[in-house]
């Protein structure tokens, strides 16, 4: 009995999706009129159960995708402004600042969609947090920022910017294999009283609707995104955070090597889509 | 007092006579309603925008009022008819006294 009216809960809410989400997929994603983002594509070898991924922003209402179509009208670009001129600013005892080694943000255009990376040196996988706190504490002889702080954040989302419509390019074979494969058991680990994997809603249940809001496929690409609800730029540990709490579960810390390997993996499932930071979601 | 203000204006740069443009403008203010108390329970202070103002060579297009429960980085989109070129100039009024402007010029052929 309780099996029927699950299922034909399910039916329910998929049939209600359908008119929903019909307009929003036909459209394209062009930022600024110049630079044509791809929101759908076949999906990568390694994905079995989606033919085609698709990025979050095919899921949000018109209003919500305009708001991405033009930097004046995205409030993250707001926090990139800010993160640029930090950019520009020496700080700590080095005398350094990001521009005297990398130049101009728009050079380092082909390092966000490869990441997160294997670093031969540490010999574990990086994150760009990882990369940022490691130029300014050995670099710059700066303080490291927190995680989930407001510079790291801002910084983030420049380094994103500058890499939008280029194509996610994530390496999960070679040494990165290991930390991939750790990141995909947590995918589809259940967690929480709530007994939810990533996969239950985000492969199995994309489209429908989840209270009131469309389940989007928890594509990646879009990190660090600007949420309507925080106001803010969100970065993409502490959506993984809010995911695992949502389940009633004990979240991974930011930044744990759990978290490195879901966000691994997690980048992985987007490959073919382009990098969309920092985009507006719900 | 309110950091990092920094207002942000689009204005098409040449329109025909009488074509009615749209403007974008956007200041970011943090607008703190004066509602909220900070950890210790004491009430932060109300620091907002409180007037936006829109002039064209000298003539008034738009004056808004400004209010606590209107968000921070305070967006609005207008449209406004041009006769002529000129300058527009927008000037936003803080609580804190500050006066912030821009202009932009407008080419009608």
């Amino acid at each position: 009995m309780k099996e029927t009216m699950l299922k034909s809960a399910v039916c329910g809410m998929a049939l209600l999706a359908l008119p929903l989400t019909a307009s929003a997929q036909e459209a394209e994603l062009v930022i600024n009129g110049e630079i044509e983002v791809t929101t759908e594509a076949p999906a990568a070898d390694h994905m079995d159960y989606i033919r085609t991924v698709r990025s979050g922003w095919t899921f949000r209402t018109g209003e919500t995708q305009a708001l991405q179509m033009d930097d004046f009208d995205n409030p993250g670009m707001l926090y990139v402004e800010q993160a640029m001129s930090v950019w520009n600013t020496a700080e700590g005892e080095a005398g350094e600042s990001c521009a005297s080694c990398h130049g101009a943000p728009e050079d380092m255009a082909d390092v966000r969609p490869t990441l997160p990376k294997w670093n031969e040196e540490a010999g574990e996988v990086w994150t760009a947090e990882m990369y940022i706190n490691d130029c300014r504490e050995n670099r710059m002889q700066a303080e490291a920022w927190d995680w989930n702080s407001q510079p790291m954040r801002n910084m983030t989302a420049l380094l994103s910017s500058v890499s939008r419509g280029m194509p996610i390019d994530v390496q999960i074979d070679g040494p990165a294999r290991e930390t991939w494969e750790l990141g995909k058991e947590i995918y589809y680990t259940r967690y929480g009283q709530l007994e939810l994997s990533c996969a239950n809603c985000h492969e199995d249940n994309y489209d429908n609707l989840i209270r009131a809001d469309h389940l989007s496929q928890g594509q990646s690409n879009g990190f660090p995104t600007y949420r309507l609800k925080n106001a803010n730029i969100v970065s993409l540990h502490n959506r993984f955070r809010g995911c695992i709490r949502d389940t009633r579960g004990e979240p991974f810390a930011l930044g744990s090597p759990e978290f490195i390997a879901l966000e691994l993996y997690v980048a992985s499932r987007g490959l073919g889509l382009d990098v969309e930071g920092p985009a507006v979601r719900n | 007092m309110a950091e990092n203000v920094t207002p942000r204006v689009r204005v098409p740069r040449d329109a025909s006579a009488g074509e009615v443009i749209t403007i974008k403008t956007l200041i970011s203010h943090p607008m703190e309603s004066g509602q909220r108390r900070d950890g210790d329970g004491n009430q932060i202070p109300r620091s907002i925008i409180n007037r936006f103002t829109c002039d064209f060579n000298g003539e008034n297009v738009l004056d808004a009022t400004f209010e606590p429960a209107i968000s921070t980085n305070p967006f609005l989109e207008f449209q406004a008819t041009v006769p002529e070129s000129g300058t527009f100039v927008f000037t936003w009024y803080d609580d804190d006294g500050s006066v912030y402007t821009e202009e932009k010029e407008i080419a009608v052929s």
